[in-house]
């Protein structure tokens, strides 16, 4: 195996620039899938029946169905729409929705169904006597959110949302399908055309296991930051 | 309503495929995942840190880049184009299952090993005490225990497994994402065609939770006889 194009050539840089494109989506993709989460939950506890369902529908429908379909749905399915807003000005022909944007709306879909059952069970984990506690305090529901329920549940949720934030940088690789130039799109091409595919899959693996072992590093630290003050801390 | 049943005909001659992917690869992996798991736990300490390095690759690494090495990857060298293996690793259906197995095996090992670590240290003891060699108190006590315990959480694994098959349209293989793929780009009816596709998967899942739980019931420890 000749790893020289790396440092001989343009590929060391693109492929260096192809996994900050993994990471930049990665990062979009998981903020939205915590918003969305966060909203499912919401909507989950919120004793609205309807709302409820509608939530849960949701999380069993995007958990059950491969990741592919749904890239495949915002990827066509957002142009599809687009085009159809657009003739409604005059606007004919095709509308790519491009594959970045793509990448983080069918990644973050995914990851909010997934974030919102970590979250759902870290706020149930707060023992209800503080919340009865807050209440008797007058503290009113927003304030009770921010001071006593919300950093509670971030401490029980970190080890789940770790586990989701490793899963988002994975699933990213999916994207290439779209077109996306990240690691395993950039790989493909380096690989493809210098007839070496098999060591640029290797720099591009090697590259996931620097991201995902940074990833368990950081975790670490923030589990154990966020756990000071706790009985099980160091535990 | 023309248009929906040929989309369902068209999609459902996918459906074999895409079982026969998991089937294998649920067979495999399942194979794979127990030994891993027997090795982790009762082996010596090289086979545990050889267990750990495997499962930090086959963990760490997105599904694609383990089928692209094996069904890409390898075509590069000369000697793998010219060892008794290449009729299998040319064919796209045997690299996904390989692939397929090798990462889903990995996760059903971590599975397997919280099973193993289940089974109480009386148990084991009761069955030296009645003089069992160590086959068959793996055999008749540790491993029904075992697949007891892990089975709900092993449920959900072949739900990753059914997900999984789909990264197998990648490479070329007609299965139901790709069959999927192939009607959206023509028809551009991206709604119609999706729903169908994922309804497919979602009933996969649904019948495979139900056999799931058919088994779990079956595996159920009999109470003791007086």
């Amino acid at each position: 195996m000749d790893f020289s194009p790396l440092w001989e050539g343009v590929w060391g840089g693109l492929m260096l620039r192809a996994a900050a494109m993994t990471l930049i989506v990665a990062f979009l993709a998981f903020l939205l899938g915590q918003v969305i989460g966060l909203g499912l939950t919401l909507a989950r506890l919120s004793g609205v029946g309807l709302l409820a369902r509608a939530a849960e529908t949701y999380t069993m429908v995007v958990r059950g169905v491969p990741e592919l379909l749904i890239i495949y749905l915002i990827f066509f399915g957002g142009s599809s729409t687009l085009g159809w807003f657009a003739s409604w000005f005059g606007h004919q022909g095709y509308i790519e929705v491009s594959p970045l944007l793509t990448g983080v709306v069918a990644i973050g879909m995914i990851c909010g169904a997934y974030s919102s059952e970590v979250i759902r069970g870290a706020i149930l984990a707060v023992p209800v006597g503080q919340v009865e506690a807050a209440i008797s305090f007058g503290m009113s529901r927003l304030l009770r959110a921010r001071r006593i329920v919300g950093p509670q549940a971030l401490r029980y949720a970190l080890p789940g949302l770790g586990n989701i934030w490793l899963t988002t940088i994975k699933e990213t690789s999916l994207i290439s399908v779209v077109g996306l130039v990240e690691i395993m799109r950039q790989a493909t091409v380096a690989g493809a055309s210098l007839r070496q595919p098999f060591t640029f899959y290797i720099v591009a693996a090697a590259i996931y296991m620097v991201l995902t072992g940074g990833s368990v590093l950081i975790i670490g630290r923030a589990e154990r930051r966020f756990g000071r003050g706790s009985m099980a801390a160091g535990a | 309503m023309e248009f929906y049943t040929y989309v369902l005909v068209e999609l459902a001659k996918g459906l074999p495929l895409t079982l026969q992917i998991v089937g294998f690869s649920l067979v495999c992996s399942f194979a794979l995942g127990l030994c891993l798991a027997l090795a982790h736990h009762y082996g010596p300490v090289w086979a545990q840190m050889l267990v750990r390095g495997y499962l930090a690759i086959f963990r760490g690494l997105p599904l694609l880049i383990q089928i692209y090495v094996i069904y890409f990857g390898l075509a590069q060298f000369a000697v793998v184009r010219g060892s008794i293996l290449w009729p299998i690793l040319r064919e796209p259906f045997w690299c996904a299952v390989i692939a397929i197995s090798a990462c889903a095996g990995a996760y059903a090992s971590e599975i397997f090993r919280g099973g193993l670590l289940s089974v109480s240290s009386k148990d084991i003891d009761a069955a030296r005490a009645f003089g069992m060699s160590r086959l068959l108190m793996l055999r008749r006590i540790v491993l029904p225990l075992t697949l007891h315990q892990a089975l709900p959480a092993y449920g959900n694994e072949i739900i990753y497994l059914v997900k999984m098959s789909a990264v197998a349209s990648i490479i070329t293989l007609p299965e139901v994402t790709a069959r999927a793929f192939t009607i959206v780009t023509e028809t551009f009816r991206v709604f119609e065609v999706l729903a169908i596709a994922g309804a497919i998967y979602l009933a996969i899942n649904f019948i495979a939770a139900f056999a799931v739980r058919c088994v779990e019931k079956a595996l159920e420890p009999s109470p003791p006889r007086n």
